[in-house]
C-alpha cells in the first residue's frame, strides 16, 4: 500500500496468483544468479545505463540548465523494455510459458514480445481495436516478434479495455499464464515490481549528474500516464527533499473539457483495475474514457506510487494540452535533433514552467517518437 | 436470520438447492426491473441478484458486458437501480442481493449505500472485485443495516482463504465454478458441486456454485450437492432476445421454470 492507495481490488480467483507472484518476486531479487542475469541483460541487450545528456540548445531555449535521461535509446525504443526484460524473466523463472500483455500505443506490446521472443515464451498481447487501427506499425512488429495481438471490441477499444481483457484471460488462464502488466499499475504487487524494475531509471540519473555536476538536480521531470517512467526516475530522488518531483500529466483538449488524460488534476478517488487510486470517472462512479494526442497516456487511472506522493505533496503534478505536446514535439527536433514519443513530448512542454524556479533540471525522455510520425505530420 | 439464509434453510428443507438468478438491472431499461424480479421470483428463483451495471466489469464474460453497456447507454444509475428494487419489493419477499464492482459503491458512499440499500429492501451485496481482506470499509455499514456480505470462493482459493471468506461471510459463501469469467462454457460442474459441499462441510455455510450454469441439467448436477446454483449469463440472453416487455417477462418465467424443475433432488 502507497499510504491509502493500491491495495488489491480484483476477483478472489486472482488473489492466490497475486500472493504467489509477491513471493516470487522477492525470492528473486534476493537470488544473486538472478540479479546477475537481469543485470546482464539489461546491460548488454537493452543497453544499459542510457546515457544522461546535456541538452545545451533546448537549455538555452527554456532558460534553465536541462539534462536529459536518453531512455529513447534503451533497445526498443523505450523505458518499457527495463519492465518487461525483468517480469518475463520472473514469468520464465515461475516456470509460466505464456505471458499476456496489455497495450495502448503498442509500446510495453512490442517490448513484451520482444521479451518473450529473446526468452522463447509465448506471447498475447491485448489491444483495443481502435488503438490497433490506429498504431498499426507497433501491431506488425509485435507480429514480426512471434506475439499475437487480439483486437478488444469492448467498451471504449482503447487501453483502459485491453486491460480488461489482459485481466479476463488471466482469470481464466492464471495456472498457466504470466500478466505481465506495463505500467507501475494495477493490484499489489505490480506498482512496486513495475517500479523496482524501472528504478534503475532513476538510480542511474542520480549517480550520473552527481558526477556530471556535483550536485542534485532541483527538479526531475517526467510524463506520467500510469506513471512507470516517471516512477523509475523519481524513486531514487523522493529521499532528496530539495529535489522537486515533476509529474506531467495529459490535458488533451484542457483538463477544464471531458477529453483529457489528467487523473490527478481531473480524477477523483476511485477503485480501477485492482488498485485504489486517482480516476477519471462519473458522479456515478463509471468510469470515463481518457484522451490525450498520446495513446500512451490515454488511461483513466494512474499508478497509485504517483497518488500518494501527489496526496502528501513529495511530488507535484502538472498537465500539458495535445497542442503544447506537439509544438515541443517540434522544439526538441529543431533544438537537439531527437525526435521525442508525444508521450514524452508531454514533459519536454513542461520545461519552461518548471524553469521558472529551477536552474538545473533532469528530463525523463522515456521514450523516440517514431512511432508517433503519422499524428505528428497529421496535426500539421 | 436474514431473508437470502431463510432462503436457504427452506431450499434445504424441501430437499432442493435454492435457485439463485441474476439479473442485470437496466437492461434493457430500469422501468422493466422490477416486472422482472417480480416475474423471476414467481416462477420459482429463491434468490434474485440484482446486477449493478458498471463500465469495466473485468470478471464478466460477453454476455453480461454488454448488458451492462446496454443498461448504462440507457441511464442507469446506482440510485435508479435501488429505485427499482424498492418498486419490486412493494410486490415480492423474494430475497434480493446488489451484485456489482466497487468503484460505484465507493463513489456513492459505503455507508450511505448500506442504509439506502436496506430502505430499498435489499437483502445483501457482492461485490465481486472486494475479497475479504479490502471489504472493511463496506463490512461494518453491511452489518450495521442488516445486510449480508456475500465473498467468492475461487477454485483457486487456498484453505486459509476459504476460512477468511466464511468469516466475513453473511449468509452463504459463493463458489466460482472455475478460473474464468462468467458465462464461460466447459466448467466441470459435478467437480464444482463436490468442492461446494466439502467448503460447506468445512466452514458451515451454505455454498452456492455460480459461473458456467445455463440448463435445467447444468442446475440438476450442481444441485444433487451444492446448497445453491447460480444462472445469470442464460438468463441475460433470454431477456435480450425477447423483443417486447410482454416478450421478456414470458421469456424469463419459462426459463426460470425450467431451471427451478432442475434445482429438485
Amino acid at each position: 500500500m502507497f499510504g491509502r492507495f493500491g491495495g488489491r481490488y480484483v476477483a478472489e480467483t486472482l488473489v492466490p496468483a497475486l500472493d504467489e507472484l509477491d513471493a516470487a518476486w522477492a525470492e528473486a531479487r534476493g537470488d544473486d544468479a538472478f540479479v546477475a542475469r537481469l543485470d546482464a541483460l539489461l546491460r548488454d541487450y537493452v543497453g544499459r545505463p542510457t546515457p544522461l545528456y546535456h541538452a545545451a540548445r533546448l537549455s538555452e531555449a527554456v532558460g534553465a540548465e536541462v539534462w536529459l535521461k536518453r531512455e529513447d535509446l534503451a533497445h526498443t525504443g523505450a523505458h518499457k523494455v527495463n519492465n518487461t526484460v525483468g517480469q518475463v524473466l520472473l514469468a520464465e523463472r515461475m516456470g509460466k510459458r505464456r505471458v499476456i500483455a496489455e497495450t495502448g500505443a503498442g509500446q510495453h506490446g512490442v517490448a513484451t514480445a520482444t521479451a518473450c521472443a529473446l526468452l522463447g515464451l509465448d506471447c498475447e498481447v491485448f489491444m483495443g481495436a481502435e488503438d490497433v487501427r490506429r498504431q498499426a506499425p507497433n501491431v506488425k512488429r509485435m507480429e514480426l516478434l512471434g506475439a499475437k495481438v487480439v483486437p478488444v471490441q469492448s467498451g471504449s477499444r482503447t487501453l483502459k479495455d485491453a486491460m480488461n481483457e489482459a485481466l479476463r484471460d488471466w482469470v481464466t488462464n492464471v495456472e498457466t499464464t504470466y500478466y505481465c502488466v506495463g505500467s507501475a499499475a494495477g493490484p499489489h504487487p505490480y506498482p512496486t515490481l513495475v517500479r523496482d524494475l524501472q528504478k534503475v531509471i532513476g538510480e542511474e540519473a542520480r549517480a550520473q549528474i552527481l558526477e556530471r555536476r556535483g550536485k542534485l538536480p532541483d527538479a526531475v521531470v517526467a510524463c506520467v500516464g500510469g506513471g512507470s517512467n516517471a516512477i523509475g526516475i523519481f524513486h531514487p530522488f523522493v529521499g532528496d527533499e530539495g529535489v522537486r518531483l515533476i509529474g506531467v500529466e495529459a490535458a488533451g483538449e484542457g483538463v477544464e473539457t471531458p477529453r483529457h488524460a489528467a487523473t490527478i488534476g481531473g480524477g477523483a478517488e476511485g477503485v480501477l483495475h485492482g488498485m485504489r487510486t486517482f480516476v477519471l470517472q462519473s458522479d456515478d462512479g463509471q468510469i470515463q474514457e481518457a484522451h490525450s494526442v498520446s495513446a500512451g497516456l490515454d488511461y483513466p487511472g494512474v499508478g497509485p506510487e504517483h497518488a500518494w506522493l501527489a496526496d502528501s505533496g513529495r511530488a507535484e503534478y502538472v498537465s500539458v494540452t495535445d497542442d503544447e505536446a506537439l509544438a515541443a514535439f517540434h522544439r526538441l527536433a529543431r533544438t537537439e535533433g531527437i525526435l521525442p514519443a508525444l508521450e514524452t513530448s508531454h514533459a519536454v512542454a513542461a520545461l519552461e514552467r518548471v524553469a521558472e524556479d529551477a536552474s538545473l533540471i533532469v528530463l525523463n525522455l522515456s521514450g523516440r517518437g517514431d512511432k508517433d510520425l503519422n499524428t505528428v505530420l497529421e496535426a500539421g | 436470520m436474514s431473508r437470502i439464509g431463510d432462503a436457504f434453510a427452506r431450499a434445504r428443507e424441501e430437499d432442493r438447492a435454492a435457485l439463485v438468478i441474476y439479473l442485470c438491472a437496466g437492461d434493457p431499461d430500469l422501468a422493466i426491473t422490477p416486472e422482472l424480479i417480480v416475474a423471476v421470483a414467481e416462477a420459482g428463483a429463491d434468490v434474485i441478484e440484482v446486477g449493478m451495471p458498471f463500465s469495466d466489469p473485468t470478471a464478466d464474460g460477453p454476455t453480461i458486458q454488454q448488458a451492462s453497456e446496454r443498461a448504462l447507454a440507457a441511464g442507469a444509475t446506482l440510485p435508479g437501480v435501488l429505485a427499482a428494487v424498492k418498486k419490486a419489493r412493494a410486490r415480492t419477499d423474494v430475497p434480493v442481493l446488489l451484485f456489482g464492482y466497487y468503484n460505484p459503491i465507493l463513489r456513492y458512499g459505503e455507508a450511505r449505500l448500506a442504509k439506502d440499500a436496506h430502505d430499498a429492501g435489499v437483502d445483501g451485496l457482492l461485490v465481486v472485485d472486494l475479497p475479504p481482506e479490502s471489504a472493511a470499509p463496506l463490512l461494518g455499514p453491511l452489518r450495521e443495516h442488516g445486510l449480508d456480505f456475500v465473498p467468492l470462493v475461487a477454485p483457486t482459493s487456498p484453505a486459509s482463504r476459504v476460512a477468511a471468506a466464511a468469516e466475513v461471510a453473511g449468509s452463504f459463501l459463493y463458489y466460482v465454478s472455475m478460473t474464468g469469467v462468467t458465462g464461460k462454457a466447459g466448467a466441470d460442474l459435478a467437480a464444482a458441486a463436490r468442492r461446494a459441499a466439502e467448503i460447506r462441510e468445512t466452514t458451515g455455510k451454505p455454498v452456492a456454485v455460480g459461473f458456467g450454469i445455463t440448463s435445467p441439467d447444468d442446475v440438476r448436477t450442481v444441485a444433487a450437492q451444492a446448497d445453491g446454483a447460480v444462472v445469470g449469463s442464460a438468463v441475460v440472453r433470454a431477456i435480450h432476445g425477447a423483443t417486447s416487455d410482454e416478450g421478456r417477462v414470458a421469456a424469463v418465467k419459462e426459463l426460470v421454470r425450467a431451471l427451478a424443475s432442475g434445482a429438485r433432488r
